[in-house]
């Protein structure tokens, strides 16, 4: 803590505040709450009932009406502090309201109805987490399907694009071949190509194959990235010769040096690579929409949009569930990203 | 290949021989027609100067590079068309090409693993060349936390460890600073005595080419311009490029026609000629080759080579003298002890002519006879 926080208050003037730590703490700050507060922001609301959603103007913090159960009444009944009237300053719990006029009963006795006008009332509230929506999911969505649904494509199209990629990346880096200018200008070519323009083309193909609505038709087609071939070669020209001439004289196979030098080698860039595919293939929305058509194969984004209807919107469920399918990338971000940081890996030469 | 894994010396050592070697790539010939033998246990050095092919022509006989014409042979097989894992050799790399991902341990045994022996085997072995490399402290740590001699040393072990047919060494010492040099020079001639192994080592150091060879292979623009041992080279040297690359300072050269038995220079200047030894034709155009520890001050004022001293250097126990002669060329005296000689004064120079060589100017080939 000692050393963060000395990090985190470090200022340029000495004993007080140079206008420029105001600049750079403003700034900061500004930065914190734009990124943060849109997070934050949904994971309250994620808490909210419905009907705390609905409410005009927005609170900041989830609020749930109290209720009581009264004796003689089968559900919960709303509890309201009243503001006027003969019951000014008591706690009511409201059995029905009628037009401009509420019946309520005293907690007490709940047998003696009594009538008050509805704008004398307010209702009691307190914070309140509305778990009932997270529960939903798992009771009356079927959340842990998708989220299966969703982890198998990005784990495994994961580990085809790693795969896939540096073993192109290898060839294009480190094999001196005819051709290989071409096929690189290919794929930096195809790198300037956006994913729209070949979606039909994309869908055909996928359907001819009959890949269409299955798992597999979403995690063939985007398997060989033109960026992580890209990015993967880059890194691995950084790689000296040597060391693989080095193994070729220890008697290694080119897969062997594959997998004993170059992977190893490559972590860093391949973190990097893991990294950006598990957050596309995360997120993806788009190609999977087209892809899969059965409920039982939505991913996680579809499943979030079929809460999205076109008279109503279950907000509640939506915003929770937004929760769930925003954590997983962010675990792995956070335990990932060291690798990008302690990247460079240090060359066995001199 | 079995016969490289056995633990007996002799089986270990191999001959090696090039046979109109040739290297071209695109169009540009580098290696242009190399005939070599390299005996069983033999130490042999390829020197010359930068560009002049004796890398490629390494990484030809290790097979990293393929051959355009000619033949390689290793014991009694050709090897053109055999991948270098195959060809049981080992080398040390210039910038040690260790496995940065590895521990030293894991460095050394990755060969022996791709060789498939037995675990313990490989332990036993590690542990007996890291013990005769003195890096026995060290197999645990990666490459990045070692100091340059001991990479080197985990790459030579590397090579070692594999019990090669022929070792081949790319300018290993060039990246350590010059006592380290020193030091690793010594001990790769004793690593070659203890192991008797037929070892190929390239540089462009001539003095660690004279210091570790049996022998010397001076290479230029991709042809062997001479084969010999060390001192064999130094004192017979078979043309002017040989002669001014080995021996540190340099050779003098002054170049004039033969006169009476003496060298006539441009300035008309007349220089002692050796008597005997060397075919000399009346009028031809020569160059005589001396070298600086061969040159001394004339006893006689206003007799021999007319030089200007142009810059001395005292090392106390030597003297390098650097003049001009009236014609522009350079000579360089090598004095035991110190000098008393002022820069600016002129003297006069006189030689052995029994220990000079004289070479043909026109083609540069030595005149000595047979």
């Amino acid at each position: 803590m000692g050393s963060a926080g000395r990090f985190l208050t470090r200022t340029r003037g000495r004993g007080r505040l140079h206008w420029t730590d105001w600049l750079t703490y403003g700034y900061l700050v500004l930065g914190i709450f734009l990124m943060f507060g849109p997070v934050i922001w949904l994971v309250f609301s994620s808490f909210k009932t419905d009907a705390e959603l609905d409410r005009f103007p927005p609170r900041f913090l989830p609020y749930a009406q109290q209720t009581v159960s009264l004796d003689g009444y089968d559900k919960p009944l709303p509890l309201f502090r009243v503001t006027g009237g003969d019951l000014e300053g008591e706690v009511v719990a409201q059995v029905r309201r009628i037009g401009l006029t509420a019946q309520v009963v005293r907690p007490d006795a709940p047998g003696e109805v009594i009538k008050i006008a509805r704008g004398e009332r307010v209702p009691v509230e307190r914070v309140r987490l509305a778990t009932e929506n997270y529960r939903d999911l798992f009771e009356r969505f079927d959340f842990m399907r998708y989220f299966w649904n969703s982890t198998f494509i990005t784990l495994v199209a994961t580990a085809i694009t790693l795969l896939v990629n540096s073993m192109a990346a290898f060839a294009l880096s480190k094999y001196q071949f005819r051709g290989r200018a071409v096929v690189m200008a290919l794929v930096i070519g195809v790198l300037m190509v956006p994913q729209s323009v070949v979606l039909v083309p994309l869908f055909m193909v996928t359907r001819e194959f009959g890949m269409l609505d299955s798992l597999w038709g979403v995690i063939i087609p985007g398997a060989a990235t033109p960026t992580g071939v890209f990015l993967l070669r880059q890194y691995m020209l950084t790689i000296p010769d040597e060391i693989l001439d080095a193994a070729r004289m220890d008697k290694a196979s080119e897969w062997k040096i594959f997998w004993r030098i170059i992977l190893p080698l490559s972590a860093p860039a391949i973190a990097v690579l893991a990294i950006l595919s598990i957050m596309w293939r995360w997120n993806d929305f788009l190609w999977p929409l087209i892809a899969l058509s059965r409920s039982e194969n939505y991913t996680l984004q579809l499943a979030l949009n079929s809460f999205q209807g076109e008279m109503h919107t279950q907000w509640s469920s939506l915003l929770a569930m937004t929760v769930l399918t925003l954590l997983p990338v962010a675990l792995v971000f956070a335990f990932l990203q060291k690798y990008i940081a302690t990247g460079i890996a240090s060359t066995g030469g001199k | 290949m079995a016969g490289e894994q056995k633990p007996v010396d002799t089986s270990r050592r191999a001959r090696l021989e090039l046979r109109g070697v040739k290297k071209s790539f695109g169009g540009a010939e580098v290696i242009r027609g190399v005939d070599l033998h390299v005996e069983q246990g033999e130490f042999c050095v390829f020197v010359g100067p930068s560009g002049c092919g004796k890398s490629t022509l390494l990484r030809m006989i290790s097979g990293l590079e393929d051959i355009s014409a000619g033949e390689v042979r290793i014991g009694d097989e050709v090897v053109n068309d055999i991948p270098a894992a195959e060809r049981g050799l080992a080398m040390v790399f210039q910038s040690y090409a260790l496995y940065p991902h590895m521990t030293v341990r894991q460095n050394l045994s990755f060969g022996l693993e791709n060789l498939r022996t037995p675990r313990a085997e490989i332990a036993t072995k590690v542990d007996e060349v890291a013990a005769m490399l003195q890096i026995d402290g060290l197999l645990d740590r990666r490459p990045k936390d070692l100091s340059g001699g001991q990479r080197q040393r985990v790459a030579i072990g590397r090579a070692v460890v594999r019990e090669p047919r022929i070792f081949l060494f790319d300018e290993p010492l060039s990246n350590l600073d010059a006592e380290l040099r020193v030091e690793m020079r010594g001990e790769i001639s004793r690593l070659h005595g203890r192991l008797g192994n037929t070892m190929i080592y390239v540089t462009h150091d001539q003095v660690e080419a004279m210091t570790m060879a049996d022998k010397i292979v001076v290479l230029r623009d991709g042809r062997v311009e001479q084969t010999g041992a060390p001192l064999e080279l130094y004192n017979r040297p078979a043309n002017l490029f040989v002669a001014g690359f080995i021996g540190s300072p340099r050779m003098n050269f002054l170049s004039g026609s033969v006169e009476g038995g003496r060298l006539r220079l441009e300035n008309g200047e007349a220089v002692r000629l050796p008597e005997e030894g060397f075919s000399l034709r009346e009028g031809s155009a020569v160059t005589l080759g001396i070298r600086p520890n061969h040159l001394f001050p004339a006893a006689g004022e206003g007799s021999g080579l007319h030089a200007t001293v142009r810059s001395i250097e005292q090392l106390g126990g030597d003297s390098y003298i650097y003049a001009a002669t009236p014609t522009g060329d350079q000579v360089t005296l090598h004095r035991p002890g110190q000098t008393d000689l002022q820069i600016g004064t002129d003297v006069y120079l006189d030689h052995d002519p029994q220990v000079a060589h004289l070479f043909d100017s026109t083609n540069g080939q030595s005149l000595r006879q047979v």
